[in-house]
């Protein structure tokens, strides 16, 4: 009979402790597969499925290709047009790159001169906001005015609308630290600008990356809304043309290559901010607010 | 201060005269620090006990030349103080660890600061963190240690240099009482082999009375002293003194103290 007083009477209940910790480690270790497995197949899963529907009901619905092609189209316009996508992808890369580091090369001095002088801070603030709140697509013929059809006003538009967060993200990095901190340098003895890089600067740079990657993002439709008011190349200019020649796979295409070429720049800026900074304080990472 | 008289006999190290703070705020003036006068002899183990607010932190953070007082001056050796003391180590109530470097590179910041011989204070600093226990943790990051590992990395960074003097603010204020019961041992025994002055801000008695040559006891705010008290126990200090009549008496003597001023009420 099971005696309730004395466990080991019972034969269910007596498993050794290294039964249980291999158990519990097995258990573990299919839980995690699962997670693996699952991470990849149901995002894959939901975006085939999605290409499924879509291809199924523009024919069951016969749906003009004009108003929207099926997948399967959109696949045979991006094949049939992998140079012109190219070379006018080319040409948006371009842009792109150069409004983004134009946003870096302006913006990190210009938050390292609002956070080093209130005075300044206070009177280049309004500005900034304001700059912010006009909308950029508006600006775009200026532009053109000033500086013609070619690279520089497209990479102006995308400059302006990309720098505004690496200026509020760094600026804002750099002023927030534990306090304790700068006492500790301090009292090491470490300068002004030993401190700055030794622990002001490391201690922003989750926050500056932050910025970095929104950023980044502003660009891609920087460049695209200065080819859309004016330009004869990139692929702004192809989603132009192809939408005046109602060639709507040729758009979807291009609509791909977008996609394609934000999201490979957005993952350049993350694998550099890995190099740059250590996993556990990357913003986001629940580890970070653990530690102190 | 009556206890001044039995420590007369050697110069004092560091010495705060008449020290004020008054912080201005939009509700009007906020008397931190009034009128606190202390001195201590090289090699001394000074608690400063009080309750949260009485200035005890200001009073640290002034000896630590970090805070310029209101009125009153700090000397060194009769010197003034009149920038950041580089020279000592500070313990703060939080680690203040950078996250970005591990356990050793945060040792090794000091080393950097001090433009010390890097293989050499190498050495030292991995000395120092197997002295405190943390062998083989070297090369964690802060988020990997436990609270209590944390602040004795901490106490490693300041002591690498081998400061004169060690300033500690609540160093053990946030740890579990057995983790906190360790670090007064493992304190005491890193002063027992360095004799560094110290001084030592806490709110615990038992920590005050088990670690200290002598205890200042402060008022509510603004902060004032209120006793000094020498602390005669034959060193080292074992836990289980604790427990002993001698020890009761001082502890009595500050909770008397305590009571007296409101910082504790018996219902």
């Amino acid at each position: 009979m099971p005696d309730a007083d004395n466990p080991t009477a019972r034969p269910y209940a007596s498993l050794s402790i290294e039964e249980v910790e291999a158990n519990v480690q097995r258990n573990l270790a299919r839980r995690e597969s699962r997670e693996r497995v699952s991470a990849v197949v149901y995002p894959v899963g939901v975006v085939l499925a999605v290409f499924v529907l879509w291809e199924a009901g523009t024919r069951a619905f016969g749906i003009p290709t004009f108003l929207l092609p099926p997948p399967s189209i959109i696949a045979v316009s991006m094949t049939a047009n992998a140079p012109l996508l190219l070379v006018h992808g080319w040409v948006t890369t371009v842009e792109i790159m150069l409004g983004f580091l134009l946003s870096i090369v302006v913006g990190i001095p210009l938050a390292l001169a609002i956070f080093l002088s209130p005075p300044f801070a206070r009177s280049i603030l309004p500005l900034l906001v304001s700059s912010q709140a006009m909308p950029k697509v508006a600006v775009a013929p200026l532009l053109l005015v000033w500086f013609g059809f070619g690279l520089l006003p497209k990479v102006l538009i995308a400059f302006l609308i990309a720098f505004f967060p690496v200026v509020i993200n760094t600026a804002v990095g750099l002023a927030s630290i534990e306090p304790e901190k700068i006492d500790l340098a301090r009292s090491m003895g470490f300068g002004p600008v030993a401190t700055f890089f030794k622990i002001r600067l490391p201690n922003a740079l989750p926050a500056i990356f932050g910025g970095l990657k929104i950023s980044i993002t502003l660009a891609v439709v920087g460049a695209v809304v200065g080819e859309f008011v004016g330009g004869d190349a990139g692929l702004g200019y192809l989603l132009m043309v192809a939408n005046g020649s109602m060639d709507t796979a040729l758009l979807f295409a291009g609509l791909v290559a977008l996609t394609v070429l934000g999201v490979v720049l957005f993952l350049l800026i993350e694998i550099t901010e890995r190099l740059a900074v250590p996993r556990h304080i990357i913003s986001g990472n629940p580890a970070a607010r653990e530690s102190m | 201060m009556a206890s001044a008289a039995t420590l007369s006999s050697t110069e004092p190290y560091l010495c705060l005269q008449g020290l004020s703070k008054v912080y201005a705020t939009r509700d009007g003036p906020v008397r931190a620090l009034d009128q606190v006068s202390v001195s201590e002899s090289r090699g001394e183990f000074l608690s400063v006990l009080g309750p949260s607010g009485c200035g005890k932190s200001t009073l640290l953070m002034i000896a630590a030349g970090l805070l310029p007082p209101s009125s009153g001056a700090v000397t060194i050796d009769g010197k003034p103080v009149t920038r950041p003391r580089t020279d000592i180590g500070i313990v703060f109530q939080s680690p203040v660890l950078l996250e970005w470097r591990t356990a050793l590179g945060n040792v090794m910041l000091q080393a950097e600061a001090k433009k010390l011989e890097r293989a050499a204070a190498e050495t030292r600093a991995r000395e120092l963190l197997a002295s405190v226990g943390l062998a083989g943790f070297e090369a964690k990051y802060p988020h990997e240690l436990s609270g209590g590992m944390r602040q004795r990395v901490s106490l490693c960074r300041a002591l690498i240099h081998d400061p004169p003097q060690l300033l500690m603010d609540e160093p053990f204020g946030a740890l579990d009482a057995l983790t906190r019961d360790q670090l007064n041992l493992d304190l005491q025994q890193i002063w027992n082999e360095r004799r560094m002055t110290v001084l030592f801000i806490t709110h615990s008695i038992a920590e005050a009375i088990f670690l200290s040559d002598r205890v200042m006891v402060m008022t509510p705010r603004p902060g004032r002293i209120d006793r000094v008290i020498d602390i005669d126990l034959p060193r080292p200090r074992t836990l289980a003194m604790r427990e002993t009549p001698a020890f009761a008496k001082y502890s009595r003597e500050i909770l008397d103290l305590l009571l007296a001023r409101g910082v504790l009420r018996e219902h």
